[in-house]
């Protein structure tokens, strides 16, 4: 019956409960929204970290980022770690910000990424056309495919000139996207530091693979002693750095961690308002269960049954909107992302702020004297 | 056949408000209620008799005073006892039915079986059969708002027996309905006290209620003025003319 009550109360007052879900809905479609570009900002700054095959990375002293390397590590420092128990291959990596000429004019800059498929280091990992062969080729580029208007080509065979000179596309991705907005374009070890004018021994990070049975944490530290002007980071280390740098420290994360949180206030105050207005307006009723002698906690329950309800009425409206925006944004260069995780504690969210919001309520209820059922 | 009390109310005070604005509202009422007799408090109004049903009703306590049901004591008790010596002992009628507006008459019933842990079937086939002995079987799934004023009295009297309580408290069951709903309203509540033998105590200043009264007791003025039980084999209709000849008992 407390369910039956709760489902009553709520559909009795129709403008009302709409006026909850429309509440609980744009809290949740800004909340997911917000969580959705946070956990798609995250993917794409730390897409590259995570795909590349290494145990270790060392980068130049205080590299934020991936895009933030500078070109500034030598054979030196690569022979050093080579030379580092437990370490079984150093693969180096070019990674640096770079003006692409378009072939109509103008200009715009990418993210050029120089690695050797054939060392295993870092490879773009979704081909739709052409093959990692075909990156080899002495002018080859790969991009993706979502930047073709952005880079002023239309795909497979066309130039453009890069830094210091011409490239040919032969490759392209689908969804590698750059949270910076400058496109990643890769190519091999050799012709990124050509292109970008550096010597042949350079290069942004080194990829280490530590060998079978290694103690990661030992090794990173021999190698630290070791490279006393580099930086020696695990991977999520250097996630972790680059997600700092590009969502804290820019203000973005926090920009979007604020839009979510203020969501969920927002969500919280309009259910309150709302669920507050309805148990007043069924105050009688809810003293006329005291005097039957129903118990607080009886009455309770109906309350935050009718808070669950709305939560969950609220959480599917919401998630369907939220899906249909996140499925309108996977072509965009900043696309949504919606997880099992993060829709559970969407849920979990939307359930906490409708019990919040309950609070008023409950205690109006508590305060009720069941004498009333007399005055009427 | 003599009936121990299934309530006694001792000497009961209540003081509503304080400073210069305090009331007295019952001044030291005694009171006992016997299971199978159907007995109407009856005054004027601001006499003091909703107050006192009130706290018979362990729904507002008494500033002094003692009260017993099933002879356990009351007084001191917290709300939430109070609330469920309620659920054990009391079933309640009240002037406007207090009916759910969004439940039919069926789940009417159920929720005062719910909130005393009935619940399922039998809480369900217990409901029709109530509903039923109040002479409201077609009307299981009509909501409140499709039932006339009688019909609703009806269903309030069914969820208040619901329970099988040993009391039931009406205040002013009959002051909504016309004559007609109100003497059937009556005879239900006369029915209930004798079939089931329970305590009816209904408050009420309607006259056409006193044929089925076993007992009238009068309050004025917060005082209890008077009492009078109807003779050993007079029917209840006959009692309206008793009131002619009412005795007073101090």
């Amino acid at each position: 019956m407390v369910f039956t009550l709760a489902l009553r109360n709520l559909l009795h007052d129709r403008v009302r409960l709409a006026v909850t879900l429309i509440g609980i809905l744009f809290s949740i479609v800004l909340v997911a929204v917000q969580l959705g570009l946070y956990l798609g900002s995250s993917e794409m700054i730390t897409a590259n970290i995570a795909r590349s095959n290494a145990d270790l990375f060392i980068t130049t002293y205080g590299a934020k980022s991936f895009e933030d390397g500078g070109i500034l590590l030598s054979d030196r420092e690569r022979h050093q770690a080579l030379a580092t128990p437990g370490v079984e291959a150093v693969v180096p990596l070019v990674v640096a910000f770079a003006e692409w000429r378009k072939p109509s004019g103008g200009s715009s800059r990418v993210v050029l990424i120089g690695a050797d498929a054939d060392d295993h280091g870092l490879v773009p990992w979704s081909l739709t056309q052409g093959t990692l062969d075909d990156i080899k080729a002495p002018d080859a580029i790969a991009v993706d495919r979502t930047y073709l208007n952005e880079l002023g080509v239309k795909g497979i065979g066309d130039t453009a000139q890069v830094a210091e000179g011409r490239v040919k596309i032969r490759a392209l991705t689908e969804g590698i996207r750059s949270f910076t907005q400058s496109p990643y374009a890769y190519t091999t070890l050799n012709r990124a530091r050509q292109l970008l004018g550096v010597g042949d021994d350079k290069s942004t990070f080194l990829l280490v693979k530590l060998a079978p049975g290694a103690n990661v944490a030992k090794v990173q530290k021999d190698l630290a002693k070791r490279l006393d002007s580099a930086d020696v980071l695990t991977k999520q280390q250097f996630e972790n750095r680059s997600l700092t740098q590009w969502l804290f420290r820019t203000g973005a994360g926090l920009a979007l961690i604020g839009g979510a949180i203020l969501g969920s206030l927002v969500g919280t105050v309009i259910v309150a308002q709302t669920l507050y207005s309805s148990t007043k307006d069924h105050i009688h009723e809810f003293a006329t269960l005291r005097a039957l002698g129903s118990s607080k906690a009886y009455i309770h329950k109906v309350i935050l049954a009718q808070a669950g309800l709305s939560a969950v009425m609220g959480y599917i409206l919401g998630m369907t909107i939220a899906m249909i925006i996140l499925y309108a944004s996977k072509n965009s260069s900043l696309p949504l992302v919606m997880t099992p995780g993060l829709a559970f504690w969407l849920f979990a969210l939307t359930l906490f702020m409708c019990a919040i919001s309950a609070l008023s309520a409950i205690v109006k209820v508590t305060k009720i004297d069941p004498a009333t059922v007399f005055a009427r | 056949m003599t009936n121990s009390p299934v309530l006694h109310a001792d000497n009961i005070v209540k003081e509503l408000g304080s400073g210069a604005g305090l009331v007295v509202a019952v001044k030291g009422a005694s009171l006992d209620l016997v299971p199978g007799e159907l007995t109407l408090l009856m005054g004027p109004s601001g006499s003091g008799k909703t107050t006192l049903l009130s706290i018979l009703g362990c729904i507002m306590k008494p500033t002094s005073g003692s009260l017993f049901i099933a002879d356990e004591k009351i007084d001191g008790l917290s709300a939430e006892s109070l609330a469920k010596v309620r659920r054990d002992h009391i079933g309640f009628i009240f002037q406007s039915y207090n009916l759910f507006p969004t439940l039919n008459a069926l789940e009417n019933v159920r929720i005062a079986l719910d909130v005393r842990g009935v619940k399922g079937f039998a809480a369900t086939s217990r409901s029709e059969e109530v509903l039923r002995e109040v002479g409201l079987g077609h009307r299981l799934t009509s909501y409140p708002g499709n039932l006339s004023g009688g019909e609703q009295q009806r269903v309030a009297v069914a969820r208040a027996i619901a329970s099988s309580p040993s009391i039931v408290l009406a205040d002013e069951p009959t002051a909504a309905l016309d004559s007609e709903n109100g003497h059937a309203v009556m005879s239900l509540l006369s029915r209930i006290a004798k079939e089931q033998n329970r305590s009816v105590l209904a408050v009420t200043h309607d006259p056409r209620t006193l044929g089925y009264a076993d007992r009238v007791v009068r309050i004025e003025d917060g005082k209890i003025v008077g009492e009078e039980r109807r003779p050993e084999g007079i029917n209840a209709p006959e009692i309206t003319d008793l009131t002619k000849r009412r005795k007073l008992h101090a």
